[in-house]
């Protein structure tokens, strides 16, 4: 791609980020993968990390996010970025190193490795796409797909008593105590993608303060196997997804006061230490009651 | 014991918790400290989950093939299940220590060396145990088996229950090197 | 030069030794998961690997552990993790990817009985998974088979050696009696984590230094596909060509052939002697290594040499032996002696399947 060298009277007001190579997406019309890509990129590049990022490629229509991301790349197996992620942290700790991660990757196939990398707190931040479909097999039924929504395996709509429910990935994660951030955001309006970029860079400035695990889900569009045009699929995203996907903050350690996971997940234990101290107290005294009142008698 | 001790082969089993591995180590330590090729195999397994455990030691001039003790010259039963096991398979002229501090036991062959004792309970009786209060039969039963075989020399023993002892552990050693004097003793 | 001295003999289980010259050869990256009968080598590594400044990571899962590996690799670590042969089945995914993304690792095979929970006592059923490929697609691994507790020690850090040298995946078979069973061992030299060779590869970040770069299996072009794999299979010919090692036992004048690896061919052995002393004249190959096969070894015993027919011995229901079959490929006569469920091979039992073997090839030669 060749960029447009401003001249005297021209003012650049938006460049492309240094956070892409100059590959052009490849990805379908309507689809959101390169407004997230962007905005993930633009954070490393504020952040002033790219020479210190490993991002993390999962399989799927995302696999090929190592053409496109302007850092070191690893493409890992089907649900396994998490684990991955662990690996590549754990060797260089002072690394930045975030998985990208469709709904099939993380919530099905790689659900013990994205809840167990949560659980231990790894510092690593997890980009997670909730389109609620398999887009790069061809539209089929994922964890996350709406209770009746047509897909090429639930071709009835999702049938919730032979199906079961679809996942709320991050609220199951914020009740972890490893997760230091976990929010959900959209990228359908120019607000939406603005409060995601903050979401996302906040993410990373967390894990680069090593704080705990962040997981950002992006509730995204995939119009092809959807088989709507892309002005309709964000109207059926906001329609069918956001009642029950609800955005917003789900963990934020540092907004609750903690400095960290290790501090808040303290203050946690020490609540629940006192409450079931009182419990048990409680319940002591109910039956020393109901020894005097039955007069010691027996 | 009859048996040429060239290529040693013996087997100590008994209940999980009496020290059956342990005195195992101590009795394979000996071999290696004495220059010679040794294998220790534990059973392993369901095994170790509350029933009886054993252990197969060979110490050897030349290198050990199979660590596994299928003709055993020496068995060291630290109760009676482990006695009615492998009492059929010591091979004529060898060498059963037997522990009857909790089954009356008697000797069944008399094509081998029997030495049966309540080694435990003498263990107990003169305060020989570890810090849980179990007593150190099985230390006795390696002294009984020095005493039977000098399969090593004594400086040799006792250096082998010295690198045994796990260094969590080493405030045991004065109470174990008792135990094993005790048994050579009787 | 002066070479580093090796430290005095001491007694060690096969899984301890392991893990500890792991650590020695430079090694401070480990992932596993509980199945038995491997716990010590785990539970050595979480308690030393902290002593040395090293990873420790209990994964959720075998795929977790592997995939652990996988990220490690890819940043450049002497990376190692162990398992028992259902654990090593379910890792199969990530080894695929490690060959294919051409990245070494050490993964510590202690073979339990099969197929499916089988039982916790030794077995070489794992052979086939192992010297095929223990995964999807056309790759291979280096399959190092240790037959004493000794040789767990040593030859991890050749694994770990070639694993980088050829950047592949190399697998330790053991099995659960050399694992459990405890041995005079003399560890190998201490070797700094700085002196392992450092691959320019690694995603250690760009550091602004460099161009960004990427470790990936995807190729979605048939033409790049086959020309990948046509590039491996081309460095695995010259593998085979470079690395065949096999131990040669009293073979010289031998009329019978023993073939065993690893815990089997220790009763093997004994086996030969026996047979010598009831006047056969036998001898053994033992590989050192199962892939590459020792096929040049073998082959030398059959031109040239004496050899009038073959026995494997194998804990497993016969796979190494059809390794042998192609080598012999019907020039000789092959047995093949097999124990299962656990069961090792006794001595004298192979010693009469040796002498039948040989009776056979004595009438057969009338």
């Amino acid at each position: 791609m060749t960029g447009h060298t401003p001249s005297a009277n021209e003012k650049a007001i938006f460049t492309r980020t240094k956070g892409l190579t100059d590959t052009a997406f490849t990805y379908c019309a309507g689809c959101m993968h390169g407004i997230v890509h962007r905005l993930v990129a633009e954070s490393l590049e504020e952040l002033d990390v790219l020479g210190k990022t490993i991002g993390i490629a999962p399989v799927g229509c995302s696999v090929t996010a190592t053409n496109f991301f302007n850092c070191d790349m690893l493409q890992a197996s089907h649900g396994r970025a998490a684990a991955a992620a662990t690996g590549v942290k754990r060797v260089n700790p002072d690394n930045i190193v975030f998985s990208y991660q469709g709904d099939g990757d993380l919530a099905a196939i790689g659900t013990a490795e994205s809840v167990h990398a949560a659980a231990r707190g790894e510092h690593i931040t997890v980009i997670f796409i909730n389109n609620a479909i398999y887009g790069m097999t061809g539209g089929q039924m994922a964890p996350t797909t709406m209770p009746g929504q047509i897909t090429q395996t639930s071709p009835y709509g999702r049938i919730i008593a032979q199906d079961g429910y679809p996942l709320r990935v991050v609220e199951m994660l914020a009740t972890l105590d490893g997760v230091a951030y976990a929010e959900r955001v959209t990228v359908d309006t120019p607000k939406n993608i603005r409060t995601a970029k903050r979401a996302i860079r906040k993410a990373f400035e967390y894990q680069r303060d090593k704080v705990g695990y962040t997981i950002i889900e992006v509730l995204c569009t995939c119009p092809t196997n959807w088989g709507l045009n892309p002005l309709e699929s964000a109207d059926w995203m906001r329609e069918n997804m956001f009642p029950y996907y609800p955005l917003g903050v789900y963990r934020d350690v540092k907004a609750e006061g903690y400095a960290n996971i290790v501090d808040a997940a303290a203050a946690l234990l020490e609540e629940q230490t006192a409450a079931e101290a009182e419990r048990q107290a409680a319940e002591a005294a109910k039956e020393a009651a109901k020894v005097a009142a039955k007069g010691g008698g027996e | 014991m009859k048996t040429p001790m060239t290529n040693l082969e013996m087997r100590l089993a008994g209940y999980g918790g009496q020290g059956v591995l342990f005195a195992g180590r101590v009795i394979a330590t000996a071999g290696l400290l004495s220059g010679r090729e040794v294998s220790w195999l534990p059973s392993y397994g369901p095994e170790m989950r509350g029933g009886t455990c054993n252990c197969s030691i060979i110490i050897s001039d030349d290198p050990i093939g199979t660590p596994l003790v299928v003709d055993p010259q020496i068995i060291i039963a630290m109760n009676k299940l482990s006695f009615d096991r492998f009492n059929d398979s010591i091979v004529p002229g060898g060498l059963m220590i037997v522990d009857d501090s909790t089954f009356a036991m008697e000797a069944t062959r008399d094509d081998i060396e029997n030495i049966i004792y309540p080694y435990a309970q003498f263990a107990s009786d003169n305060d020989c145990s570890d810090e849980q209060g179990n007593p150190l039969g099985n230390l006795l039963m390696v002294g009984a088996l020095w005493k039977a075989t000098q399969f090593c020399s004594e400086d040799i023993l006792d250096e082998a229950l010295v690198q045994s002892i796990p260094e969590r552990k080493t405030a045991l050693l004065e109470v174990n090197r008792k135990a094993l004097a005790l048994g050579k003793g009787l | 030069m002066t070479q580093p001295q090796r430290e005095a003999k001491r007694l060690m289980k096969g899984n301890e030794a392991v893990a500890e010259a792991a650590i020695r050869a430079g090694c401070r990256t480990y992932f596993g998961y509980p199945i038995t009968p491997q716990n010590e080598l785990a539970a050595y590594m979480s308690k030393r690997m902290p002593q040395v400044d090293g990873v420790f990571v209990q994964a959720e899962s075998e795929t977790g552990a592997i995939n652990m590996v996988y990220g490690a690799a890819a940043a450049g670590a002497r990376v190692l993790t162990s398992s028992s042969s259902p654990g090593v089945a379910l890792k199969a995914e990530g080894i695929s990817y490690l060959a294919a993304a051409d990245l070494p690792s050490v993964i510590i095979n202690i073979q339990r009985g099969g197929p499916g929970l089988g039982t916790i006592q030794p077995s070489q059923g794992d052979y086939f998974m192992s010297t095929k490929a223990p995964g999807h697609g056309d790759f291979k691994c280096l399959v190092y088979a240790p037959s004493t507790v000794q040789e767990m020690a040593d030859m991890v850090g050749d694994a770990f050696e070639k694993a980088d040298e050829y950047l592949m995946p190399a697998i330790i078979l053991s099995d659960g009696l050399l694992g459990q069973m405890m041995e005079p061992v003399a560890l190998p030299p201490i070797k700094d984590p700085a002196d392992c060779p450092q691959h320019d590869w690694a995603l250690t970040g760009t550091r602004g230094k460099r161009a960004p770069q990427e470790v990936n299996s995807l190729r979605l072009y048939p033409e790049q596909l086959e020309a990948t794999n046509n590039e491996r299979y081309a460095m695995y010919d010259r593998i085979k060509a470079k690395e065949q090692q096999a131990e040669m036992y009293r073979t010289d004048d031998a009329d019978i052939i023993v073939v065993a690896y690893g815990a089997s061919a220790r009763t093997a052995k004994s086996a030969v002697d026996l047979a010598r002393d009831a006047g056969v004249r036998a001898g053994m190959v033992r590989p050192l290594l199962v892939w590459p096969f020792p096929d040049d070894a073998l082959d030398s015993l059959i031109t040239g040499g004496t050899a009038k027919g073959f026995l494997t011995v194998e804990m497993s229901m016969g796979q190494m032996v059809e390794d042998v079959q192609l080598l012999v490929n019907g020039r000789l006569p092959i047995d093949s002696f097999n124990r299962t469920g656990g069961l090792v091979p006794e001595p004298k039992a192979i010693a009469e399947r040796i002498e039948k073997l040989y009776k056979q090839t004595a009438e057969g030669g009338n």
